[in-house]
């Protein structure tokens, strides 16, 4: 290929690939453009790529054709068979992949041109392998937590945070000696084998419940890293990338942590979810020896059918049960009957931002059922039945008033305000934060307990017959 | 010779950082998640980078690197796109009955 297109020529396709990236960013405003929206970052996707292979800057081609044929094979299996329920795990394994990508870049461009390297070049590589390596490892442990490979539950010792934060300290300053004296090939590779070890470590006292805050985040560091290694290479569609990306997961951790009204230190620090320290919350919030009432099938039937108004509450009980086929089933007869049924999605429920909508969405639920947690919580006074399916923190009034409690303060589903509270839970055990679930013991809660699935088809054939 | 860094690049990065926050903040909870996997698949443009490094065919070691970084990078465009289409294909309005 002699007559590549010249730099010009290429800065103004990525400028159209850009803006077509920003109209798809933009089309998810709402379901109605969402789709069309990302076909059309999916062409300016295309026009990025193949105005870079026509580039006069390359020379070569097997290596090329050869990753993107061997890339393209790899993906089809992960993304085209993949339920719906496995999307958490899918998502922190591209934020993986992403970082893998821009941290390699990284050490490619160091490993060619040490010796050339200005302290402002070093520092950019070292930003980048650094936070390439970091959210490599991290999005691993992340996946493997979610996929059930390694304990849901925080992994925590002794002393645990002074290490991440030595260890922390530790890579700053070889980072800074690295921009000083740009040769030290050694103190670079120190760098990107400590960066591996601490994305490792800095999840492994994160529990899966957390996770939604902790996907986002490194969502947000893929970005920034892909906006460095476009600093590092120039490339302007990068950095524009890059920053919308880091934008994008930024926000998202925001909004997740001020849904369970923490700090993010306190996430990536706190070690939520711990069971050691439980024993005198659950004390302080046991104000009495109450049992919670519990209910058979067949005596919630006649609740449903007199009911006039229900609100389902779906958490991440749902979809690990896999119960929102059946859910959807139910509901579906209870509408047939002029029932009004609204579904209350709150913001963390499951396990990354948005997870229920998706799974509701994946079971033929129509989104305009589905209401955010301050679009519905008035609406709780006037629903006859609050059906609780596998949801639980999120629905504990301790969250309004008992100060001990972990979860005080966070915003939750008003629940315990409807007529009635219908519970479908698998067993006892307390919910995530290893707290009791005082609406269990009020008067107007009743629990069904069994396997979501199995309870939510027994509820839809009951309701047929009679 | 390195690339050098440009004081525009900054101004690019900064400017879109703040289109990002307005875009961002104006997408509804109920695509939060398809959201996510669409800025995956649009971060697959680290692919445009890696392919650069490949193309100038330096040595054996910055070819393989570039190979694997081209790989991953190619699993999260086609991937992304894919499942960001299938996430999004399932959103349905409500048509009077549920199918």
């Amino acid at each position: 290929m002699m007559h590549g297109l010249s730099f010009d020529t290429l800065q103004i396709c990525y400028l159209f690939s850009a803006i077509l990236f920003i109209l798809g960013i933009k089309g998810l405003n709402s379901p109605a453009t969402a789709r069309r929206g990302m076909q059309l970052a999916a062409v300016g996707m295309f026009v990025a790529v193949a105005s870079t292979l026509l580039s006069k800057e390359i020379i070569a081609y097997h290596w090329i054709m050869a990753g993107l044929i061997l890339g393209t094979l790899l993906s089809l299996p992960i993304s085209i068979g993949i339920p719906m329920t496995k999307i958490p795990q899918r998502i922190a394994l591209s934020h993986a992949g992403g970082a893998l990508a821009a941290c390699l870049i990284g050490i490619a461009e160091y490993y060619r041109y040490q010796l050339q390297l200005t302290s402002l070049n070093t520092s950019v590589i070292g930003v980048e392998v650094m936070l390439g390596a970091l959210t490599f490892t991290g999005s691993l442990m992340v996946a493997s937590k979610l996929q059930g490979i390694l304990p849901a539950r925080p992994m925590t010792y002794r002393g645990q945070n002074i290490v991440n934060i030595s260890l922390f300290i530790l890579m700053i300053g070889i980072l800074i000696y690295l921009i000083l004296t740009p040769v030290a090939t050694l103190y670079f590779y120190s760098l990107l084998a400590l960066a591996f070890l601490f994305g490792t470590f800095l999840v492994t006292p994160i529990g899966a419940a957390d996770m939604p805050v902790v996907i986002a985040l490194f969502n947000s560091y893929g970005g920034l890293t892909g906006a460095v290694m476009g600093f590092m290479l120039a490339n302007r569609i990068q950095i524009i990338t890059g920053a919308l990306d880091g934008a994008s997961g930024f926000i998202l951790s925001i909004l997740m942590c001020r849904a369970m009204n923490r700090s993010m230190t306190n996430v990536l620090f706190g070690a939520f979810g711990k069971v050691v320290d439980d024993k005198q919350t659950i004390s302080a919030t046991n104000t009495s020896d109450k049992q919670p009432q519990t209910l058979s099938i067949d005596d919630a039937l006649p609740f449903f059918e007199y009911a006039k108004s229900i609100i389902i509450v779906p958490g991440f009980g749902m979809a690990a049960s896999q119960a929102h086929h059946s859910l959807r089933e139910f509901a579906d007869k209870l509408k047939a009957k002029n029932i009004s049924v609204k579904y209350a999605i709150h913001p963390v429920a499951g396990r990354m931002p948005g997870h229920m909508n998706v799974l509701l969405a994946e079971a033929n639920v129509p989104y305009t059922d589905l209401f955010d947690m301050d679009e519905i919580n008035t609406d709780f006074a006037h629903a006859d039945i609050a059906l609780v399916v596998g949801a639980n923190d999120v629905t504990n009034p301790a969250a309004r008033h008992v100060k001990s409690s972990p979860i005080y303060g966070m915003p939750i589903l008003d629940v315990d305000k409807a007529k009635r509270v219908i519970v479908c839970k698998r067993g006892m055990s307390p919910g995530f934060s290893g707290i009791d679930n005082e609406l269990y013991l009020k008067e107007n809660t009743w629990l069904l307990f069994g396997d979501a699935k199995e309870t939510l088809s027994k509820l839809g054939y009951g309701f047929k017959h009679s | 010779m390195p690339h050098e860094l440009g004081i525009t690049d900054l101004y690019l990065f900064i400017l879109a950082g703040f289109l990002g926050f307005q875009l961002i903040s104006r997408i509804p909870p109920l695509l939060h998640t398809p959201l996510m996997a669409a800025t995956n698949a649009i971060s697959g443009i680290s692919l445009v980078g890696s392919i650069f490094i490949a193309g100038q065919n330096y040595n054996l070691v910055t070819n393989v690197l570039a190979f694997i970084a081209i790989v991953c990078s190619t699993i999260n465009v086609v991937g992304g796109f894919i499942i960001t289409d299938r996430i999004l294909k399932m959103f349905k309005k409500d048509n009077g009955k549920s199918a």
